[in-house]
């Protein structure tokens, strides 16, 4: 069984490889079953592999796989193997199964694009890609992954590419991105000087017995590393091409930018994590990146009208809330919240999709409304995503992931209050946004008319992912309630557990019921101000100080703008200024005097005789008289 | 005795070209095709047949030598190693389509263009084979001249500015280049009484540091001049956007890699002491070549101007990459002159079969081609995402391992060099954006590859898939060569090693420190 795992990657991009031969000849069919078909196969073997995985653990937890060897140079010998350990289980489940459902979805979302084809091409490409990521066993072959889901994500963010705006947003992505990865390629040129290898197991290895905890060349890898993780994962400061992101077709949203490839930078954290031990400076400014990130996203979420930017907003917030768990050393539990928010944000994405679908891709939530009668399915689906998210306390799966990072970030050994109380705010902000999300589109009079109820195909993976965000909670919960350890035992032979501080440990329930206390807070709060009194909305909007932040909020905290001025004005004008190359001038220069030499010597030559002999009497005194000269 | 006849077909395979115009318009054609083809089955032939020397003292193939000026020391020798097999590989593939191409693009005086064409590449061949000084001068001119008339005779509108600007500069670089061949020449001469031009002979020839820099610096002009380095790059865009695509092709994906293969073949083993002198001045002028390369090609409007300029922020890397002085960058260095010469050759067909349709090679008056041209799309998006570094293409192997290679001679350009990697995303994807996406502007008709154009387009593709998943065969054929060059150096990465392989700490194979499952290594052996 184990010898299959080469396999995992290879359909999808096999189907891609076909779609793309063969794209034109094919009917919409056979697309379909060759698009969904080859994901839904390696989704097949991955569960498999998994229970055999479970069952039959293997030696040393590791199933490791060669295909062949990429290159050998001066004994840099990466391999294009694959390492498959409990750690790329989970993500490869979660890539595998939920991919697999949102490319079921996309046959009915996309049935009437002329670029059908070409979409589930590039869908095939990247699962493909994102496989290879979480199963590289060296980082050349991660990196290899990781540039290519960026340009899946490109290609797919761009796919209505006749919309100029496309087009930028998915520029945006690729070169924002390429910015963290030139940090993570120095990091492995780095790494590689150390250790001769690429190797992960490797490396992680030797990095312990060689460096010593707060080594300075550990911290300017891992620092670096740090770099490629914001990049992809849409954190500080490099966060701001994933709400524009959104450009792409909703099931990208769904799949690329929320349950799979912006928490790429969360694998990468935790794959290398012993590096990161090692660099205690790196791994708190993971804490701090993700606690700044998860508010500032927050906040921007609570002004978006656009229903896909809201969402876009909280995936970057939600993946602070994994970087802080990452930072404060809660490695299962950063990785237990990734795949809680696959289940639900892919969930949110696809409802979302399947309302923009429904009303002539109308995304603006405040022309939305009343929608609960007319899609119950959708209602209540979204209705189960949005309290995952808001992290309703015992029934949501999104409360235990949640409930354990915010746990850990106060109590664990290199936790503190601050990033605790940073976490509560954000929850507090989670769960206002997420109901004023929910409030605005389900309820109230409906603005839009409704073209047609979204069909089987839509509705069947938003319950499969509905149940899952309910459930999938169930198999780790706090040790006070329940005590239920499944996800975090079953990792513990890649990520080390948490030495969580004995004094705190009597009081955990304490800071359930505040966690609990403040969801249902903000809930309460988005039903007063956006259901019960809409006067106090209308009081909101009226204040300058609210609008103003309202504004700065709206506009990602001025980033974009910061950055325009600071890097592409610069340096478009910079380029545009030199266009014909000054360099260029020089030369001209030279042709420049040749010419006028040119001119002045063909004067020289006039026909007049007796400049002649004037020129030859001058010429012969000056050679007599320097012969002369002593 | 092959290797003479590869120039003896080449030559007489030219003028052939010329006469058979008489006979029927479309002769030059199948003779220029069937030569270029000829070539390269006697080249791939050559690969086949010879075995890579691993660990052997002896680099070298194949030689053949006669003496050609007794007196003077001249001969006419030629010697193959792998360096050079992969050279003359390169030279004869993309003659080969370098011939397609031209099939409906050219349509006067088509028996002189095939002659220019097949002299251009017997020049060509000739550098990459040729053991002696004197005759690797008269091959760089024969390079040369056939160019000069390409640019000039079947160029676009500015190509009479174009053709002279080119053989100014690479003349004049050029001449300084013999000045250097006859000082090494007579330095030579006087030390060991025997006067040659002989390559090996002049190997190891003992100066005082002062000859020693002027004499590489001679042939430093010839070189970087024909890669180009900045600030000596301003004849490139200019022959490049004037040239037909052939031309263009030629000088992209051929004549440049001459520049890179002298520095490889002469300056570095010639001039040990005085290259490692002038080593961080080099890797300084290749990574301001990298980024202005990068920020010029950004600006452009002239689809060809751009993908031209991106050719100076390329070779960056190859000047970066043998000023480390090491086994990896050397190896990175051959990967990116023959990945370059596909990916950037690629470029200019793509601009070529868009000339071809539009008649224009403004992007501004291009946007919006995806829907019609789609397998064109697919060509272009390949090749873009090669020339910004995608793994999995032949690009990235080429400019990691320069860059890793680099890393050690010098961190901090290394820094600067890796961030023309995010200059490179900025203006490739503005290929994408200018051309493919974006609203219709263009009411032109445009038809999708034909049949021809498809089976040129192909092979590239496929060349630079292989590059970038399976480069072994090519890093294997270079190794031995590289190392040779290499002698004369104590580059860090050897100094703790007998065998000049990387050493920094040798680790064991990953696979000994994980028990591997049984049998699961094989599955796909």
């Amino acid at each position: 069984m184990e010898n299959l795992l080469w396999v995992i990657p290879t359909l999808p991009f096999l189907g891609a490889l076909l779609l793309i031969l063969l794209g034109g000849r094919l009917s919409r069919p056979l697309v379909s079953a060759i698009g969904v078909g080859s994901v839904g196969l390696s989704a097949v073997l991955t569960l498999l592999l998994g229970f055999q995985f479970l069952s039959d653990a293997p030696a040393g937890g590791v199933y490791r796989q060669e295909v062949w060897q990429w290159f050998n140079v001066a004994g840099f010998n990466p391999s294009i193997a694959f390492h498959l350990d409990a750690l790329s289980l989970v993500f490869i489940f979660v890539i595998t199964f939920v991919g697999f459902l949102i490319h079921l979805y996309s046959t009915a979302y996309m049935a009437g694009d002329e670029g059908f084809t070409r979409f589930f091409a590039y869908m095939n490409l990247f699962v493909g890609s994102m496989l290879v990521l979480v199963l590289a066993d060296n980082l050349l072959l991660l990196y290899l992954g990781w540039e290519g889901v960026g340009l899946c994500s490109y290609l797919l963010i761009g796919f209505w590419y006749k919309e100029p705006q496309n087009g930028y947003a998915a520029r945006k992505a690729f070169i924002i991105t390429r910015v963290g990865d030139t940090a993570m390629a120095i990091g492995l040129f780095m790494l590689f000087r150390y250790f001769g290898t690429l190797h992960i197991q490797t490396i992680s290895t030797e990095a312990a017995q060689a460096w010593s905890v707060g080594a300075q060349p550990a911290v300017i890898i891992a620092f670096l590393l740090l770099g490629g993780a914001v990049g992809k994962s849409g954190q500080l400061p490099l966060q701001t091409w994933l709400p524009d992101a959104m450009a792409g077709p909703t099931p990208v949203s769904a799949l690329i930018h929320a349950a799979t490839m912006v928490t790429a930078g969360v694998y990468l954290i935790a794959r290398m994590h012993v590096l990161f031990e090692l660099a205690p400076v790196a791994q708190f400014t993971v804490a701090v990146i993700g606690a700044l990130t998860l508010l500032l996203a927050g906040f921007s979420a609570l002004t978006q009208s656009d229903l896909k930017r809201v969402l876009a907003y909280s995936t970057i917030s939600q993946i602070g809330y994994m970087f802080l768990a990452l930072g404060v050393g809660a490695w299962s539990a950063g990785i237990f919240h990734f795949m809680i928010h696959a289940f639900f944000k892919a969930l949110l994405f696809l409802a979302a999709g399947a309302i923009i679908i429904s009303l002539h891709h109308e995304q603006n939530m405040f022309k939305m409304g009343g929608l609960k009668e007319k899609m119950p399915a959708v209602f209540w689906t979204f209705l189960i995503g949005a309290a995952s998210l808001a992290a309703l306390p015992l029934v949501t799966a999104g409360f235990y992931s949640k409930d354990q990072i915010l746990w850990l970030a106060l109590a664990g050994e290199r936790g503190n209050i601050w990033l605790y109380v940073a976490g509560l705010t954000g929850a507090f902000i989670t769960a206002i946004y997420t109901f004023r999300m929910v409030f605005i589109t389900f309820f109230g009079e409906a603005k839009t008319h409704l073209e047609h109820p979204p069909g089987k195909l839509i509705i069947l993976p938003l319950v499969v992912l509905a149940v899952l965000s309910t459930v999938a909670g169930f198999i780790e919960l706090p040790h006070n309630f329940g005590h239920v350890v499944l996800f975090s035992s079953f990792l513990s032979p890649v990520l080390p557990n948490l030495v969580v501080n004995e004094s705190m440990a009597p009081t955990e329930w304490m800071f359930q019921a505040i966690a609990a206390a403040f969801s249902l807070a903000g809930v309460f709060i988005a039903y007063l101000v956006y259901l019960r009194r809409p006067a106090l909305h209308e009081a909101i909007r009226n204040s300058a100080l609210a609008m103003a932040l309202h504004r700065f909020w709206y506009a990602g905290w001025g980033f974009d703008r910061l950055y325009d001025k600071l890097f592409v004005q610069p340096f478009v004008y910079m380029a545009t200024l030199n266009k014909n190359d000054f360099i260029e001038s020089f030369y001209n220069l030279l042709v420049h005097i040749a010419r006028i030499l040119n001119r002045g010597l063909a004067h020289t030559q006039s026909g007049i005789l007796r400049w002649y002999m004037m020129g030859v009497v001058v010429g012969a005194l000056v050679i007599i008289t320097i012969s002369l000269l002593p | 005795m092959i290797l003479a006849w590869l120039l003896v077909l080449l030559l007489v395979g030219g003028v052939l070209a010329w006469v058979s115009d008489r006979v029927h318009a479309q002769l030059p054609r199948w003779v220029a095709l069937s030569v270029t083809m000829a070539c390269l089955l006697i080249t791939l032939f050559l690969w086949l047949e010879t075995p890579a020397p691993v660990n052997s003292t002896d680099t070298w193939l194949l030689r053949y030598e006669v003496p050609w000026i007794p007196q003077w020391g001249v001969s006419f020798s030629l010697a193959l190693d792998g360096l050079s097999l992969l050279m003359l590989a390169l030279t004869f593939f993309i003659g080969l389509v370098s011939v397609l191409i031209s099939w409906k693009e050219i349509k006067n005086r088509v028996g002189f263009f095939h002659f220019n064409i097949l002299w251009v590449l017997a020049g060509i061949t000739g550098v990459f084979l040729t053991m002696d000084l004197f005759l690797f001068y008269f091959f760089w001119e024969v390079m040369l001249i056939p160019m000069y008339f390409l640019i000039g005779i079947w160029g676009h509108e500015n190509r009479t500015y174009a053709a002279y600007k080119f053989f100014i500069f690479t003349q004049a670089s050029g001449l300084l280049m013999l000045l250097s061949i006859l000082g090494l020449y007579f330095v030579h001469g006087a030390a060991t009484g025997s006067y040659s031009f002989n390559y090996f002979d002049l190997l190891g020839t003992d100066f005082t540091p002062k000859t020693g820099k002027w004499l590489m610096a001679g042939f430093l002009a010839a070189f970087l001049v024909k890669l180009p380095v900045v600030p000596f790059h301003s004849w490139l865009p200019d022959a490049h956007s004037q040239a037909p695509t052939a031309g263009s092709v030629i000088l992209a994906g051929l004549l440049l890699k001459t520049g890179a293969y002298g520095l490889l073949r002469f300056v570095i083993p010639l001039f040990p002491e005085n290259a490692e002198i002038f080593a961080p001045w080099a890797m300084f002028l290749g990574v301001l070549g990298i980024l202005y390369g990068a920020i010029l090609a950004f600006a452009q409007t002239d689809l060809k101007r751009l993908i031209a300029y991106t050719s100076v922020s390329h070779m960056g890397f190859v000047v970066l990459g043998v000023f480390a002085f090491n086994q990896l960058a050397y190896q990175g260095v051959v990967m990116q002159m023959i990945t370059h010469g596909i990916s950037t050759g690629a470029l200019f067909i793509l601009a070529g079969f868009l000339y071809d349709r539009l008649h224009t090679r403004d992007i501004r008056r291009m946007g919006g081609f995806w829907a019609e041209i789609p397998k064109m799309g697919v060509m272009a998006l390949v090749f873009v995402m090669a020339s910004l570094g995608l793994p999995g293409l032949g690009n990235f192997i080429a400019e990691f391992l320069t860059l890793l290679g680099s890393w050690v001679a010098n961190p901090l350009l290394t820094i600067f060099a890796t961030v023309g990697l995010v200059a490179a995303t900025v203006y490739s994807l503005r290929i994408m954006q200018k051309v493919f996406y974006g609203k219709r502007e263009n009411t032109h008709s445009l038809p999708d590859l034909s049949l021809r154009e498809y089976l040129i387009a192909l092979p590239l593709v496929a060349a630079i898939l292989w590059l970038g998943l399976y480069p072994q065969p090519v890093l294997n054929r270079a190794q031995a060569s590289l190392e040779e060059q290499l002698q004369a150096y104590t580059s860090p990465l050897q100094k703790s090693s007998s065998s000049g392989q990387v050493s920094l700490k040798v680790l064991p194979p990953d696979s000994v420190l994980i028990p591997k499952p049984k049998g699961a290594s094989h599955a796909l052996k």
